[in-house]
């Protein structure tokens, strides 16, 4: 994918993060997108399934004046200057180098979970624990006190490694950790449990992503998907269901009419 | 097995298919003993709800007996009679928690689909799409299901499969429905759709304490059987009379103090609002056509309230929004809380104050599906509901 990236220096995406969509580029979404939701609910089958869920995703970024395609490709087509509120201080910069993101990858979400901040703090600090909800990872290991190894999936078959030390633990409020000297995608990642009155905890995940250019780049784009965020926000909805139901519920390996066993019934 | 499969608009198979398997702890296998069509599936064969895949397993209204249990279900044991709910619910969240089980934060395993389109994605469902969650459905010989350590009620032995098998949807949809009506002694229920649902919203409108029920929608013999078997009911044929001025004739001027939309998206209708909603469907500027949804806020008395058990999934042209703000209406919707009502149901059905079983009006094996689909939708003056057998 060739840099779309028009007259936009890499400053000009940071202020203008929040929105990246002109209000005219808006109304067509909105519009385009109810079509194409439409369409797609007309059409039924697997495009029509795609042409609803762009159609949704363009109401969406109709709506909010935020595309998420857009960001992933750094592009901004809002140069109108216009303002919006700042409510996520994420402070992305992102860029492609041949179409592969590289740069500082910051990514911050938060979601509520109805347990405690203690039951919450002691399952996260356990690291070892962390594979059985972080989708990338595939173990992590105590090595220290203050030291872990960290082994995460990478495609072929392969494996990244590298070693992380805990930058603060505050129980029960607050955990940091960033990888050491070596590893090939530097990240470092805080997550803080803030108790509410009556609605369980909120927690709040902060992760910081060096990403590389290059082979390394693909292999960035491999583990944590085009949109780091939306992993990130994945881990986290899936710690929110194995802590609230102690599982996290899935249809992958269940039967369908698609199995290749599957045939049309005689009578 | 033998699995009622989704092939394309209009196209539902029978197909031989692996055996469902336990994927989760909380799972259960359930042989299935009784399956039904609902009104709800049609919207799928009709191709009107997105995200359907070719050779997904249909069907959301199913009970059987328990074969399998995953390791942490430890109140059902093999042999189990249950019937189970068509909303798949964790029983933990704050959703939970609060009986809006049909709003579970656990249960969809694709939650990006609708936090794209709805903001935030509501409980997994059987058989009913991807963007609820992708799970094989019931119309079927054998089905897994989640949360069984929530979903599934259990039912004595004794009893009859087609007095209970509606505790998985029509029975609880046509109350909560009633339910969200708030219905005071005195009361005029005005129910769109005498489909099942709304045949179930009219006893369960009884059942709650209302004085009349009318009853509106153009196949005669629905309106006719919903008067056959309730006490006070009036019914409308929309084909035949202005739908508005009958309502108020029969209201004393007052307008009905509650409006129940048992439709849903796929409201029939020759007036010009519905007429401009099937070509706007057409061109794909709007995706839902609410003729019945409009009628029954225009319909509705002043601060009455308008129920939505019919099922929407898109964008509705022409929201009233002016009438139901002028006249202070509250609006009830969504997919129902089924947990929430089972127990109670059960009871009602196990004391004897309703026999659910009414309103079946066909009885087939599970490989007559694609025959049986094809006729609800069409031919709906005989074909009110239809019950499958997958062992016949
Ligand atoms: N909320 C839930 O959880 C839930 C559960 C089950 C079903 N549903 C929905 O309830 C609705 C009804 O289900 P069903 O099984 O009774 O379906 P059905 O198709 O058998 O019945 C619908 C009835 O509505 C009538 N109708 C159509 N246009 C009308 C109009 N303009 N005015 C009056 N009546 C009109 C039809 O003639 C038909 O008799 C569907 O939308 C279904 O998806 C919702
Ligand atoms: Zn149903
Ligand atoms: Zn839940």
């Amino acid at each position: 994918m060739q840099q779309k990236n028009k007259n936009n220096s890499m400053t000009d995406i940071l202020t203008n993060m929040n929105t990246n969509v002109s209000p005219v580029e808006r109304f067509v979404s909105a519009t385009a997108g109810g079509a194409l939701l439409a369409y797609g609910l007309k059409r039924g089958g697997g495009l029509g399934t795609v042409f609803s869920l762009l159609g949704g995703s363009l109401a969406f970024r109709g709506t909010t004046g935020h595309c998420h395609v857009y960001e992933a490709m750094g592009v901004d087509t809002n140069q109108g200057g216009e303002t919006a509120p700042r409510n996520f201080k994420s402070g992305k910069s992102k860029t492609y180098e041949n179409g592969l993101l590289s740069g500082k990858v910051h990514v911050s979400k938060s979601l509520t979970i109805d347990k405690s901040p203690a039951e919450l703090y002691s399952f996260w600090r356990n690291f070892e624990n962390l594979p059985q909800f972080m989708e990338h990872l595939e173990s992590v290991k105590t090595t220290g006190e203050k030291t872990s190894h960290w082994k995460a999936k990478a495609p072929l078959g392969q494996s990244v490694e590298w070693d992380a030390e805990t930058t603060s633990d505050q129980e029960n409020v607050r955990i940091g950790w960033r990888s050491l000297e070596g590893a090939d995608i530097p990240n470092s990642g805080v997550v803080e449990f803030l108790p509410t009155a009556n609605r369980g905890t909120e927690v709040k995940v902060t992760m910081t992503y060096e990403a590389p250019g290059g082979a390394l780049g693909a292999m960035f784009a491999k583990l944590f998907g085009e949109e780091p965020s939306q992993q990130v926000y994945g881990d986290l909805y899936r710690f929110k269901s194995l802590m609230e139901s102690g599982e996290v519920i899935t249809v992958e390996g269940q039967t369908s009419g698609r199995e290749p066993q599957a045939k049309k019934a005689t009578a | 097995m033998k699995a009622v499969c989704w092939m394309g608009k209009h196209s539902v198979q029978v197909m031989d298919v692996p055996d469902p398997k336990i994927l989760n702890d909380r799972d259960a296998i359930i042989k299935i003993t009784r399956t039904a069509i609902c009104g709800s599936d049609l919207h799928l064969y009709n191709g009107y709800i997105p995200s359907m895949m070719q050779g997904d397993i249909l069907g959301h209204e199913f009970m059987g007996e328990v074969v399998e249990t995953g390791k942490a279900v430890s109140n059902l044991k093999q042999g189990d009679k249950v019937v189970v709910p068509f909303t798949i619910a964790c029983g933990n969240c704050f959703f939970c928690k609060n009986e809006m089980f049909s709003v579970c934060d656990n249960s969809n395993p694709k939650p990006e689909g609708q936090e794209t389109a709805y903001g935030f994605a509501g409980s997994g469902l059987f058989g009913f799409s991807h963007l609820m969650g992708g799970f094989a459905g019931g119309q079927a010989e054998y089905a897994r299901v989640p949360f069984a350590d929530v979903g599934p009620i259990k039912v004595p032995d004794s009893i009859e499969d087609e007095k209970v098998l509606f505790l998985s949807d029509i029975f609880p949809t046509g109350f909560m429905a009633a339910d969200n009506c708030n219905i005071k002694e005195g009361d005029t229920v005005a129910i769109w759709g005498a489909g099942p649902v709304g045949q179930f919203a009219t006893k369960s409108a009884f059942m709650l304490g209302a004085e009349k029920v009318v009853v509106i929608d153009h196949y005669q013999d629905r309106l006719d059987f919903a008067q056959a078997n309730n006490p006070n009911v009036e019914t409308i044929n929309f084909d035949d009379v202005e739908v508005h001025d009958k309502l108020k004739d029969l209201t004393g001027g007052r307008g009905p103090d509650s409006c129940i939309d048992a439709v849903g998206l796929e409201s029939h209708g020759t007036s010009v609002d519905s007429l401009l909603d099937y070509a706007k469907a057409a061109v794909f500027l709007a995706t839902d056509r609410p003729h019945a949804l409009r009628q029954a806020i225009f319909c509705v008395r002043k601060g009455g309230t308008v129920s939505i058990p019919g099922a929407y999934g898109g964008f509705m042209d022409k929201f009233p929004i002016g009438a139901a703000f002028n006249k202070g209406l509250t609006f009830k919707m969504g997919q129902t809380h089924m947990q929430a009502y089972m127990p109670r149901l059960l009871a009602a059905v196990e004391e004897g104050k309703i026999d659910p079983s009414f309103v079946i009006s066909h009885r087939l094996n599970l490989s007559e599906a694609p025959m049986a689909y094809d006729n609800f939708n069409t031919e709906k003056n005989q074909w009110r509901k239809v019950v499958l057998n997958p062992n016949g």
